[in-house]
């Protein structure tokens, strides 16, 4: 059995997930864009695309990199005709320094000892906001963070429950739950709060619970369950299963594994 | 070309040409362009407007340049603020201990393929160097992992053995999460590391950039660190979901957040290069500007002390001639 690293696993999912999501977010696009302005984005004729010669994974990369690429730009102009010039200005002094930062003290002492003309660098304690301590009660409601990297669709949001598909199987959270490190496979996130449930089917990724209540839930890419194409699914999973039968090396059967895995879970996610 | 040749002309006919006064008035005239070796009483401009048309071209370039890095700064802003969120969990869980001391140190510097933009990429060089130093000492190494040609430029000279791995061109494509994941796997595979220290700068405001480390520590180090207790002394109260044992989980979470703070930093670099080269560009067409202002200056008055010159001479001339 091959080993593959957790960044190329991801890397993997990312790929066969920007296939599917690629065509739900270009309609999505679209759509909204129609609404907007007349913009001529025609993603069919993709850019030739650079064939690499080494590893798979790089190719395939090249690949994803140039659809989301595509995808990215589509997002990035309809960004640009909403955000105009006020709000370019209100942000031209981000605001992420908190106003007590807090140094590492060894290090900076550390440095000045040997570089005394030199300011240290800033360390990513400076920028962060201070977590609330952990209170002596469990507190009534649970504050979910979840970042993707090119957003953070829920920051310090305070929710009754969260389901995060752990590699170990669907994990309830509820406020005062015992602190944890979870790997996600790809799988559904389901937010509850009172009546309303947002499900979100997510790559894989990590999920922290702290002590304090406080769940961070970091993952690739995630899209609301109601855009997934159903047929599209069914297509990906004859396709890849198809794959898995046929494939020769190592690399081939854990990509078409992979691709199994996810295919399955996007179906399971849409029927269940 | 007719001037020109007068030009020439007025060159070889100056030297023999000078006692009479009015043919050397109207020849000045006419060649009053060219600066004439021997004693030819024309004051040349020609000089002057030269360097006045090259600094009006410069103007216009590194204004022309500064509008293309406002445009890109607008666009790579916004992914760089929403890609913040994605290193605060890890920092959240691990903490931050820059002053851990490890064996092996393996410095990420990020610095620009394009130059033009200020002093981002020095500074980054001279704290990836200062590091070095800090982390120097018996049974220890530190490598760099250079991305960006102008580091590797700085760096090249005097640490090119300690160089383990060099990579230019990230921003041929936009950049995305996927190839600096693919990037990020590279590094881990092909580099030994205990702690790896990843130096950027960090975007705070158009006109300020920030030189910050990140510090990823390699599991062996996270799990020696949590046992001493410190900073990473709850860790252990962390219950592990997923995955046969801890250890191989601390092996997937460090590779993870290497990839996440890696996408971030370059993210936030690319914001400060385009920053830094808008603020560049501006003060360099700022002042060819004023070094313009200046030589117009110059021109008007050499242009007139010409005019005053012949002026003089022909009056002076004329009333010689009257007696």
């Amino acid at each position: 059995m091959i080993y593959l690293s957790f960044n190329k696993i991801i890397i993997i999912i990312i790929i066969i997930l920007c296939k599917i999501f690629y065509s739900i977010r270009r309609r999505n696009r679209q759509k909204r864009v129609e609404n907007n302005i007349q913009h001529p984005l025609s993603p069919a004729d993709a850019p030739p695309l650079p064939i690499s010669e080494s590893a798979d994974a790089d190719a395939a990369a090249a690949s994803s990199t140039t659809i989301t690429t595509m995808f990215r730009q589509a997002s990035r102009l309809l960004a640009r005709s909403i955000n105009q010039q006020p709000k370019m200005m209100a942000r031209a002094f981000s605001t992420d320094v908190p106003a007590t930062p807090t140094v590492d003290s060894t290090f900076v002492e550390s440095w000045k000892k040997v570089i005394p003309n030199m300011e240290p660098p800033k360390t990513p304690l400076t920028f962060m906001q201070p977590r609330p301590s952990t209170p002596s009660t469990i507190p009534s409601k649970l504050t979910v963070n979840f970042v993707l990297p090119y957003a953070s669709e829920l920051s310090s949001k305070e929710v009754d429950m969260v389901i995060v598909p752990a590699t170990t199987g669907q994990m309830g959270v509820l406020p005062g739950h015992v602190p944890t490190i979870a790997e996600l496979k790809p799988g559904v996130l389901s937010v509850h709060e009172g009546n309303d449930v947002t499900k979100y089917f997510l790559s894989s990724g990590f999920a922290f619970i702290h002590a304090n209540s406080v769940a961070d839930i970091i993952a690739i890419e995630a899209v609301p369950i109601d855009q997934i194409d159903q047929s599209l699914v069914q297509k990906g999973l004859a396709e890849f299963t198809q794959k898995l039968s046929t494939a020769t090396t190592d690399l081939e059967k854990a990509e078409a594994q992979i691709g199994v895995d996810v295919h399955s879970a996007l179906n399971s996610a849409l029927t269940g | 070309m007719a001037m020109a040749s007068l030009r020439r002309e007025g060159r070889r006919f100056a030297a023999p040409l000078i006692s009479s006064q009015p043919i050397t008035a109207i020849r000045s005239s006419l060649i009053a362009e060219e600066q004439a070796p021997l004693g030819i009483r024309s004051i040349s401009t020609q000089v002057v407007r030269n360097r006045m048309k090259s600094v009006k071209n410069i103007q216009k370039i590194t204004k022309a340049m500064k509008m293309v890095a406002a445009s890109k700064l607008r666009a790579i802003q916004t992914r760089a603020e929403n890609s913040r969120g994605l290193w605060q969990p890890f920092t959240a869980l691990l903490g931050d201990a820059p002053s851990v001391d490890v064996k092996k140190n393996v410095i990420v510097t990020i610095s620009s393929d394009k130059g033009l933009c200020g002093g981002i990429n020095s500074t980054s060089v001279k704290i990836s160097k200062a590091m070095h130093k800090l982390t120097a000492g018996p049974e220890k190494e530190t490598k760099y992992v250079i991305l960006g040609e102008k580091a590797k430029a700085q760096l090249i000279r005097d640490s090119k053995k300690d160089i383990e791995l060099s990579i230019t061109e990230l921003q041929k494509n936009p950049l995305n999460y996927t190839q600096v994941s693919v990037l990020a796997d590279d590094i881990l595979k092909n580099v030994e590391y205990d702690a790896l220290r990843i130096i950027f700068n960090k975007f705070h405001s158009v006109v300020s950039f920030l030189p910050t480390m990140s510090t990823v520590l390699s599991p062996e180090v996270v799990e020696r660190e949590a046992e001493s207790g410190g900073k990473l002394g709850d860790l252990d109260s962390y219950e592990i979901e997923g995955g046969e044992t801890k250890g191989e989980i601390l092996q997937n979470l460090a590779e993870f957040q290497f990839s996440c703070v890696l996408f971030n930093a370059v993210l936030e670099n690319a914001c400060s290069e385009q920053g830094a080269r808008m603020s560049a560009m501006d003060s360099s067409s700022r002042n060819a500007g004023e070094m313009l202002d200046r030589l117009t200056l110059t021109y008007n008055r050499t242009r007139q002390a010409s005019i005053t010159t012949e002026l003089i001479e022909i009056i002076s001339g004329a009333s010689a001639l009257e007696g």
